[in-house]
């Protein structure tokens, strides 16, 4: 497993996430060395890519990952029910799977909230691109004061949301929401999702509303809010809040409330899909963060039997 | 033309003018008076449509299942519609509101967007539910675009497309077109929603009628977003002398306008500065009532945010961009002064 101090994994799924991924572990790969992309269409940009690339790619699908013993960490970046497959094969053949897809066969995690309680997993969810980018923001609220309520408003570019997203759009919904009410920390959680075709493309946007429970110190939320960003920064360059955290009060079913409102871009890195995409980015920039933890956890692992 | 079906809309796109604050026994009065005045449609739920309740669009003081369920028990012959919003409703509260009394869901997408309303028309229609697809923001794409995007939600099931002047920014001759477009094209029936705030709704509502359309909205005094809809009693009115009335009783529409609306609306919806604003720049209707408290908090014209709203081109449901528009103009603003 162990070469120069790297752990090998690859990519199954050669579409525009996984060559997304792709070019973000050659550009940062840490602790990781991309041995091999698995796809199905010989012909396909994304394997297409990789073999201009030097890596070593399959149009047989997960067979020849799984055929692989020195690969220990897999990124799937196909499709739910193909995920449901993939998940039990990964897991026999005793690799770690880290899921891009809705299949959710794994715990949900987002690096800089829950990661770390599940590195002992072999296989975990990075839920959807909105939880991503607003689950973070929700977690540095809740751990400064409990919150009643959260809700994440995303708004991303049409030409952003390919047929998966479009085919099954109440998933996003469901699941974003579980995410914020059980990574984030809000006792309920509400995602909305909205689709804008505008010409230049806009960059992926989101608005997080925080309902705390009871009284709350401005100054302690602003400050963990601009901690959280920071921490998202490390692998997501393109995240920022779009201004200073607003404080409102707003009339709620709990009565009038104190409410915190964060507004949030992301910007894409650009490496293969468009910067407007944010919303593609920050999937495969907490692909690649969730990767390289679990792949120091494997090296330290190795080096305490050792 | 032939005599229109017609869907009212007060217990719906009123819902926005009325802060989704409508009581059960609101609810039923209006539902009442629209079921004994003869109309065959009635549309209930929040105003962002299923789900709708949040800190975006504004909580709900009774929650839209009860007021679906209160309306349906006072109906002798109406059916009730409910809007469901994909990316803000799912299929789970579409369920829900079908077990309290929902009958016809009305599907709405940005009118460039259709193939996300896949599930919900095919569950829909498994469901027994009429359904009926709506386009919203249809100003913003030339006729023969919205025909694709409609040809879609038929193939998914829609028993009836419509055209959506989200922003009452259509001109008779762009409605005429619009609607012409998808008679055309489909096999299924065809609808146009107005709003006033060009003071052309019942103009243009004639117009899709000219064109063909098969049904139409309107709300009790207009009682919608924006400027608001046409308004029930002057479109029967108005269809009665054109000699199409679908069976409307004019003066208990009338009677339901002033005795049971107007004593409950906050206000009269009319194409004021702002309003006006909106159908010129093309925006949402419902971004009103958001941009008029932006600006008062930030220290600004509401027009100012529209206008803004319209050159990004904003859509259905981004009431979040008016926050973000009017804290960054307010900064302009500071450092102009500065």
């Amino acid at each position: 497993m162990v070469e120069d101090g790297r752990v090998k994994v690859a990519i199954v799924g050669s579409g525009n996430i996984g060559t997304d991924l792709m070019y973000k572990l050659l550009k940062n790969p840490g602790h990781m060395r991309l041995a091999m992309v698995a796809g199905i269409v010989p012909e396909s940009e994304g394997l297409k890519r990789a073999r201009e690339l030097g890596i070593e790619t399959t149009h047989e699908g997960i067979g020849p990952v799984l055929e692989d013993p020195e690969i220990k960490i897999v990124f799937d970046a196909t499709s739910a029910k193909a995920h449901v497959r993939h998940a039990k094969l990964l897991k026999e053949a005793g690799k770690i799977a880290i899921d891009l897809t809705p299949a959710a066969r794994g715990p949900y995690v987002v690096p800089v909230a829950n990661l770390t309680e599940h590195l002992d997993k072999d296989n975990v969810n990075l839920l959807t691109c909105g939880a991503q980018a607003t689950i973070p923001l929700v977690y540095a609220v809740s751990r400064v004061t409990p919150v009643l309520y959260a809700e994440m408003v995303s708004t991303v570019a049409s030409l952003s949301a390919g047929p998966g997203t479009r085919q099954n759009i109440d998933e996003f919904t469901f699941t974003t929401a579980r995410g914020l009410e059980k990574i984030g920390g809000a006792k309920r959680g509400k995602a909305i999702i909205i689709l804008n075709p505008a010409d230049p493309p806009i960059m992926m946007r989101n608005t997080v509303y925080v309902v705390p429970e009871g009284d709350f110190d401005e100054e302690e939320v602003r400050s963990s809010v601009e901690k959280m960003i920071a921490q998202v920064q490390e692998y997501v360059p393109g995240y920022h809040l779009k201004s200073e955290p607003v404080f409102d009060e707003k009339e709620t079913p709990w009565g009038k409330k104190r409410i915190v409102v964060l507004l949030v871009e992301v910007e894409g890195a650009g490496d293969f899909l468009p910067k407007y995409a944010g919303n593609l980015d920050i999937m495969t920039s907490a692909a690649r963060g969730v990767g390289e933890q679990f792949a120091r956890h494997l090296l330290e692992e190795k080096e305490v039997v050792a | 033309m032939k005599a229109p079906r017609v869907t009212d809309a007060s217990l719906r796109d009123g819902s926005h003018p009325m802060a989704h604050q409508f009581t059960k026994e609101q609810v039923r009065e209006v539902a009442r008076a629209l079921d004994e005045a003869g109309v065959s449609v009635i549309e209930v739920s929040h105003g962002d449509g299923l789900a709708g309740a949040s800190i975006q669009y504004g909580f709900s003081k009774s929650p839209e299942t009860d007021l679906i369920s209160e309306a349906r028990s006072v109906c002798t012959q109406a059916k009730i519609a409910s809007l469901l919003i994909p990316g803000i409703g799912t299929v789970k509260e579409l369920k829900e509101a079908a077990e309290r009394g929902t009958q016809i869901v009305r599907i709405a997408t940005q009118c460039t967007e259709a193939d996300i309303s896949q599930e919900h028309f095919e569950i829909a229609k498994e469901m027994g539910l009429e359904t009926v697809g709506f386009l919203m923001m249809a100003h913003v794409r030339p006729p023969g675009f919205l025909v694709e995007q409609a040809k879609l939600m038929q193939s998914y099931g829609a028993d009836c497309v419509y055209i959506v002047d989200s922003a009452g920014a259509l001109l008779p001759e762009d409605t005429r077109d619009r609607v012409a477009a998808l008679k055309d094209a489909l096999e299924v029936q065809v609808g146009f929603h107005a709003h006033d705030n060009l003071g052309l709704a019942i103009g243009n509502s004639i117009a899709a009628l000219e064109a063909g359309a098969d049904q139409l909205d309107g709300s009790l005094r207009g009682l919608g977003a924006g400027a608001g809809n046409a308004p029930t009693e002057l479109l029967a009115a108005v269809l009665d002398r054109l000699g199409i009335n679908p069976g409307l009783d004019v003066f208990k529409l009338m009677d339901a306008a002033e005795y049971v609306i107007a004593p409950i609306m906050p206000f009269q919806p009319f194409p004021d500065r702002d309003a006006i604003t909106i159908g010129y720049a093309g925006v949402y209707s419902t971004f009103l009532l958001h941009a008029k408290r932006a600006a008062e908090r930030f220290g600004l014209d509401p027009r100012e945010i529209l206008v803004e709203l319209g050159r990004r081109q904003a859509v259905a449901g981004q009431e979040d961009w008016i926050i973000d528009v009017a804290l960054e103009l307010a900064r302009k603003k500071k450092q102009g002064a500065a």
